[in-house]
């Protein structure tokens, strides 16, 4: 119970704190500590839950089970990774004349809060405080994307907030709708919005109304999820944003709102006793990584280009779980680890190589290696362990997605190897043409912290490598709560 | 309708129908009107159909936590936020904006349309719903269809917003009609973030000015992939 009272409070004390002193020195210290204080507290949570099984605490608005707690542990890691890149990042960005002291403030603040609630989305057991906690973590992120106040990042934001805000208000008529079918099995007083009591009732729940409820919840959490038809607010907030938002974007919000769907889905396939969800999300999954593989080959702007490939991977996890069973459901909670890990690592070190050369274009970026070789190697490895080569994590999983589309849905196949052979094609000519070559980048003014980057890389080179028992243990029981 | 049929109805159940028809009627005004004044006017009174609906679920079920949320409606969507725009409008000055290039019998006709397919979309729920309003439960998604057309088709920020505003409204209609209104946290919590997301956007309509000269979304500059 303290552990997550303290996983929660942390970051939002934190965010308190810097609200009133994050533009004076010593802010980016207080972030990092703050994020340190909710990593540790998320490590003694999962090991609660690891010995003790599932807890429900807080009147029964909070609960941590399996699922939820690898995620809440992914979280907090890499919020605090991000706060150590984004120290030195940051006083860069200030050096040059991008930030004040009192965007400085809001940036340290809305970090803190945004990830405080993505823990309590993460946490809650109440399916409409997973909403509130949804629409703030849009908030504080419409906030962050337009922290340099250019043109283009009041656009990015202003896009992002109009489709996500649209997308979360089809959320919440899901949630109306779930709600209004529960009541009338649960009753008014009895937690009709508690997922652990809808979960216990999901089979009397009305078919129709849950079917209704899923297509809007899916449209809702999938706008946020990056889920193609509704994916054009993602590339431009990752491009304009500064890079640690973009970091945690990519690594953990999708994450977040792709958690929702599959709560939501649970409860849906266990009233319709049908394949509906499941099939929802084939064919949404199955276009989502198809069509952003082939604006990769066209982009300019890297971060644009990392972006894309976050929804093609969203997309590549969202087929997975909808192909459901034990294989699937594991492979994609692997691959929602090591994307989340690899991606953030690859953002930290296109984070300083566009400080490095000044600038985002892919075409002014060049000899990164010979500048600076732990950026250049470090972009180069996190681009090759996202393009799914061995021995690193990602091969592992997108390994297991593919023999199960194999064997159960054998159309799927072509789809996705085209997809993934034109994304590498794209991805890896780009990335090399920025690591190699002779330099036209400078030195930055403060030391990068690039521990991040290899601790990320490595933790994913040993899940390719070997999966300890006790992770892969929790993996199964997280596969089985999703079924 | 015979008049078996109205008795069979009960007066409030009559009133929160009639109420429901003005926040369709409200919503293709809403749709329809170019001057942004107007429209915050016509936002307000929705907001006040809002509370009068909620105000009858309450008493007529004997719901004190309902009442409170109709004094939340009371006090945020009829007084505060359209305050807040009124003094935005004046301050931006863009009070007697108008837009043009807007194709109004064609977004009539799509509207329409959108009501049509939201009552069918809503045949099995209202079917199911024991609650007096339930046939406020098509024009509810019927209200959230209409708002988000005119999300579509505008183009200034102030109007997208008010667009936005008014979805939340006709979701908040349909979580007090469909399931008298859902626990009390949720409320606070949706009333909270549409607080939020205006201080927001206040601060954002000011840059946004500053950055383009104008309020218009069509002037920024396109992104591109190219």
């Amino acid at each position: 119970m303290i552990e997550l009272a303290f996983v929660l409070a942390a970051p939002f004390a934190t965010a308190l704190l810097l609200g009133l002193f994050g533009h004076r020195r010593g802010a980016a210290e207080i972030n990092s500590a703050g994020s340190l204080l909710t990593l540790l507290a998320a490590g003694l949570l999962t090991m609660r839950v690891i010995g003790e099984g599932p807890l429900i605490l807080f009147d029964e608005q909070f609960f941590v089970d399996p699922l939820n707690v690898f995620l809440i542990a992914l979280t907090a890691l890499v919020g605090f990774t991000t706060s150590l890149f984004s120290r030195p990042y940051m006083r860069v960005e200030h050096d040059h004349g991008r930030l004040s002291a009192a965007r400085l403030r809001l940036y340290h603040s809305m970090f803190q809060m945004f990830m405080c609630t993505m823990l309590v989305a993460l946490s809650t057991n109440n399916l409409g405080i997973l909403w509130v906690a949804m629409e703030t973590a849009t908030l504080t992120t419409v906030l962050l994307v337009a922290l340099y106040r250019t043109p283009a990042s009041l656009e990015a934001a202003w896009k992002y907030f109009i489709l996500c805000g649209v997308g979360i208000a089809q959320a919440l008529f899901g949630t109306i709708l779930i709600y209004f079918a529960a009541e009338r099995v649960l009753g008014h007083e009895g937690g009709a919005l508690l997922w652990t009591h809808l979960d216990a009732v999901k089979t009397q729940l009305e078919p129709t109304v849950l079917s209704l409820a899923f297509v809007f919840l899916f449209v809702g959490y999938g706008t946020k999820t990056g889920l193609v038809p509704l994916h054009n607010w993602l590339p431009d907030a990752h491009a304009e944003g500064p890079t640690p938002v973009s970091a945690v974007l990519s690594g953990l919000l999708l994450n977040v709102a792709l958690y929702a769907i599959i709560r939501c889905k649970v409860l849906v396939d266990g009233a319709l006793e049908t394949h509906f969800a499941g099939n929802l999300m084939i064919v949404f999954g199955l276009l989502t990584v198809l069509v952003p593989a082939f604006y990769l080959s066209r982009t300019k702007d890297v971060k644009r280009l990392f972006g894309y490939s976050s929804i093609e991977h969203m997309g590549l996890i969202t087929f997975a779980f909808g192909m459901g069973g034990p294989v699937a459901s594991f492979a994609g909670l692997l691959h929602m680890t090591v994307h989340s890990l690899t991606k953030s690592a690859i953002f930290f070190a296109v984070g300083h190589a566009a400080q490095m050369a000044g600038t985002q274009i892919i075409d002014d970026i060049k000899g990164l290696l010979k500048q600076s070789p732990t950026i250049g190697w470090g972009l180069m490895l996190g681009t090759l362990a996202i393009l799914g080569m061995p021995p690193f994590g990602v091969f592992t999983s997108e390994f297991m997605i593919l023999t199960t589309a194999i064997k159960h849905y054998p159309w799927a196949t072509p789809i996705l190897l085209t997809a993934l052979g034109v994304a590498f094609a794209a991805m890896f000519g780009k990335v090399q043409g920025m690591v190699f070559g002779e330099p036209s980048v400078q030195p930055l003014s403060h030391n990068p912290a690039l521990l991040p980057v290899f601790i990320h890389l490595g933790l994913v080179l040993m899940l390719g490598l070997w999966i300890p028992p006790y992770l892969a243990d929790w993996y199964r029981q997280a596969a089985r709560l999703i079924g | 309708m015979s008049p078996s049929l109205i008795h069979a109805i009960p007066l409030s159940g009559q009133v929160i129908n009639l109420c429901a028809a003005i926040m369709l009627l409200l919503g293709f005004a809403m749709l329809s009107q170019r001057r942004v004044l107007t429209l915050i006017n016509l936002f307000m009174l929705q907001g006040l159909v809002l509370f009068v609906s909620t105000l009858i679920v309450a008493l007529t079920t004997d719901q004190s936590h309902l009442l409170w949320s109709a004094g939340l409606t009371l006090i945020l969507k009829v007084f505060a936020l359209p305050y807040i725009l009124h003094r935005l409008i004046r301050r931006l000055s863009v009070k007697w904006d108008i837009e043009t290039l807007l194709n109004i019998p064609t977004i009539m006709l799509i509207g329409i349309a959108l009501v049509v397919i939201a009552f069918n979309v809503a045949q099995p729920i209202s079917q199911l719903s024991g609650t007096i309003t339930r046939a406020t439960i098509g024009i509810a998604l019927a209200c959230v269809l209409l708002a988000f057309l005119m999300m579509i088709t505008r183009s200034k920020a102030v109007p997208q917003v008010i667009a936005f505003l008014a979805m939340e409204n006709a979701l908040f209609f349909a979580a007090t009609s469909a399931t008298y209104g859902m626990p009390m946290v949720v409320e606070l919590g949706i009333a909270l973030d549409v607080m939020v997301g205006m201080v927001i956007l206040g601060v954002f309509f000011f840059q946004i000015r500053e950055q383009f000269d104008s309020l218009d979304i069509r002037h920024m500059e396109r992104m591109k992939d190219e």
